[in-house]
């Protein structure tokens, strides 16, 4: 081939290239505009009206003109109509006081904030976070917040992967910090590794709660002390708990092919006797944090292998061998909020 | 583009391949056709992987579903895979004396691997996709550092590695930037994204199978004898084993970045959620001073800079511990660490480039750079357990007291390293 010819070839099939991806661009952008200004698919409760008696909320995730909003249903219809707010959150967590609610806001530099709501759902607090939102729970009584997010460097000089748990009281008071800070007690052995790594928590009272760490490959269930600052293990192998109503047992994800791929399933775990019950093959590849709809059943988010971005939230009897079942569609981030007692 | 088509002089007929450095008679152009084309092609190719790393955690957690967990996983999957597969790449390039071609087959596996990312789903999938783009780079960066080097003039070497270490940066800055942009115009649009990606990967895929010649370290005779084979000793070669020394001593006193930054973070001088433009930082020193840095190794010496280079770094340490005015110190040690990588990455592959005899040209590349990519791992490794025993600042001060004595040792090496004379 002469260089004029190969010229030619190559301002071609640039121009040929750049048309096609245009062309993509505009149909995906167009198919964006169609699904996102449709009303949802779920029956709607009217108006801008909320529900205030026990009720899930959640994050809608249905393709539509509310997808990313907070919404929740009555506990007794969770397939009933929903009632949508205005507030947009990647992950959610409510209490009868309040919400707190962790977004991503895309921008050239994208940001990453933790809003505290009010009941009305206005935002009353922002925190800047380091990276991509992942788990977020208030204490019972709403006094304290946990956020988890990643901090996510450039591929081009990596540092892998990082996470900063931060726990603070609601309303602008005190923090605690990155909980990586806190004195760390793994089965009985003080250890200061420089890899570890907190997420996931769980709060019992305003003064204890249950998260992650992990530090050289393996991950421990351990017990926080907001007062001593120390986290102490419970058990190994174990991630993201989630304490139940009645405060006797810790839910988790477990990862059942150790090695290479991640496979996750649910386990649950006997406080006071450390008895570990493994939901069998029920819910794999669950990647959330499960929340307690009460003392016997879990609920958890799954991503749609078919529809990227939509997501379902399922229930599971504890139990083992137990099926779930699909127990809010188009759903993600539940939360169950019983008025009047502590959820 | 406009410049790689314009560049060559009107008088140079277009089809004639640029000289080797052996048979340079007229004034020699300062920075080739071929060293602009292989640096746009590294220009739009990180956009592509840029800025699909942009938007990985984003995407893995917020469409696929995954836990940035698993992406953690898929992210360390990356390291250790490249620098061998490194070696490979150089030795084919040498074994065929056609680095054009290896280099555009590691470049295709990466355009391919963007295919099959538009359509990946789970952790396993992504991983595996994520992988063969790592491979793919590890192909083809030794052919193409040696297409380089014998492109250009012994004199303009500093240069020329600057010139493309230099776009490869602003490439690498762009991704980013690109991918965000498309998501504010398109909130949900990570598969246009992708394919943006894809595009980027395939115009820079086209660019070099279309447009760089095919550079050959050995001149090519029209008759006559055969060049010479490549031969394992020539790895071997006295004058290169100086260079896989210093360079790798050097390297075992290199932290890794993250530490740096941790340490930084540990000092408190910032909120976390600057934590990601720290990398934006020493990329801008690194891209400003790519160019003035080769240059300024041209002058006076590749070796002499290669191994000053280590002092600048043991003051970014010095910067990140001192005490004072954190905002200072960050912005100084940023700026410190992208002086090292311009002082250091490209000069290595200068500098390896012609210790050996021309058929090993690749080999010799490859085999630098995975001396010095393999010494990182494991000081990295040696500094976590550093860190735990003495805290970030004494870590990072002993570090800095150890690298100045072994660039005074080194110092005493220079002579060894050749400075510069061309083999051959």
């Amino acid at each position: 081939m002469s260089t004029r010819l190969r010229v030619g070839v190559f301002v071609l099939l640039v121009a040929v290239v750049a048309a096609a991806t245009a062309w993509y661009a505009l149909a995906e952008h167009q198919s964006f505009e169609q699904t996102r200004g449709r009303d949802p698919q779920v029956a709607q409760v009217p108006g801008a009206q909320t529900i205030s008696g026990p009720r899930v909320v959640f994050r809608h995730s249905g393709l539509d003109n509310r997808y990313g909003l907070v919404a929740m249903v009555p506990l007794a219809d969770p397939t009933g109509p929903r009632a949508f707010t205005d507030v947009p959150c990647d992950r959610v967590a409510a209490s009868e006081l309040g919400a707190s609610c962790l977004v991503v806001q895309p921008g050239v530099v994208t940001r990453f904030e933790a809003h505290e709501l009010s009941p009305d759902w206005q935002v009353a607090q922002t925190y800047p976070l380091p990276g991509v939102p992942s788990r977020t729970r208030l204490s019972p009584d709403g006094a304290l917040v946990a956020t988890t997010s990643f901090v996510t460097g450039h591929s081009y000089m990596s540092v892998g992967f990082s996470t900063a748990t931060v726990v603070r009281e609601t309303g602008g008071g005190r923090s605690w910090g990155n909980l990586e800070k806190f004195d760390l007690v793994l089965d009985g052995e003080q250890v200061e590794p420089v890899d570890r790594n907190v997420w996931g928590v769980t709060f019992r009272d305003d003064r204890r709660f249950y998260a992650t760490v992990g530090t050289g490959g393996r991950v421990w269930l351990v017990e926080g002390d907001l007062e001593t600052r120390t986290l102490t293990s419970v058990a190994a192998d174990g991630e993201c708990p989630s304490l139940s109503p009645d405060g006797s047992r810790l839910a988790f994800k477990v990862d059942v092919d150790p090695g290479e791929g991640r496979q996750w399933s649910l386990a649950v775990l006997d406080l006071a006797t450390g008895r570990r019950t493994e939901l069998g093959d029920g819910p794999r590849g669950v990647d959330d944090q499960v929340a307690w709809l009460d003392d016997e059943t879990l609920l958890y988010g799954l991503p749609r292998a078919d529809q990227p971005g939509v997501n379902d939230v399922w229930s599971i009897p504890v139990r083992p061998g137990a099926e779930p079942e699909l127990f809010i569609q188009e759903a993600w981030s539940p939360t169950v909020v019983r008025p009047g007692s502590p959820s | 583009m406009y410049l790689t088509l314009r560049d060559r002089p009107a008088s140079a007929p277009p089809d004639q391949p640029d000289q080797p450095d052996s048979s340079v008679a007229a004034p020699p152009r300062r920075v080739g056709r071929v060293v602009l084309t292989l640096g746009l092609v590294s220009l739009l190719t990180d956009i592509s992987s840029e800025s699909v790393s942009a938007i990985l955690p984003l995407y893995l957690t917020a469409v696929v579903g995954l836990s940035t967990v698993a992406y953690g996983f898929v992210d360390g999957l990356n390291q250790g895979v490249s620098a061998l597969v490194r070696l490979g790449g150089g030795w084919l390039a040498d074994r065929t004396d056609r680095p054009k071609w290896v280099a555009f087959a590691g470049y295709a596996l990466s355009a391919v691997a963007r295919v099959f990312l538009l359509f990946a789903g789970g952790a396993a999938s992504v991983s595996a996709v994520v992988a063969a783009d790592r491979v793919g780079k590890g192909i083809r960066t030794a052919p193409r550092d040696s297409m380089i080097s014998s492109a250009t003039p012994t004199e303009h070497l500093g240069r020329a590695f600057g010139v493309h270490r230099m776009l490869d940066t602003i490439g690498a800055a762009l991704g980013p930037l690109i991918a965000f942009g498309i998501l504010v115009l398109i909130p949900d649009g990570f598969s246009v994204v992708l394919a943006v990606s894809l595009a980027f990967a395939v115009i820079g895929v086209a660019l070099l199978g279309l447009l760089a010649s095919d550079q050959r370290a050995r001149p090519r005779p029209e008759d006559g004898p055969a060049p010479e084979p490549l031969r394992w000793s020539d790895l071997a070669e006295p004058r290169l084993r100086p260079l896989l020394l210093v360079s790798g001593g050097l390297a075992l006193l290199t932290v890794g970045d993250g530490f740096l930054y941790l340490a930084l973070l540990d000092r408190g001088g910032f909120a976390a959620s600057w934590f990601p433009m720290l990398f934006v930082g020493t990329n801008i020193a690194y891209l400003a001073l790519a160019v003035p840095v080769g240059r300024l190794a041209d002058r006076v010496g590749r070796a002499r800079v290669l191994v000053a280079g280590h002092l600048v770094l043991a003051a970014a340490y010095l910067c990140a511990c001192l005490p004072g005015s954190t905002w200072t110190s960050t912005l100084g040690t940023l700026a410190l660490l992208g002086a090292f990588y311009a002082a250091t990455d490209g000069v290595t592959a200068a500098l390896a480039g012609r210790l050996v005899p021309l058929r090993a040209r690749g080999s010799g590349i490859a085999a630098a750079q995975t001396v010095v990519a393999l010494a990182r791992m494991g000081s990295s490794f040696g500094f976590g357990l550093l860190w735990l025993a003495l805290g970030s600042s004494a870590a990072l001060l002993l570090v800095a007291g150890l690298l100045v004595a072994a660039v005074l040792v080194a110092a005493t090496q220079l002579g060894r390293l050749g400075l510069d004379r061309v083999v051959s």
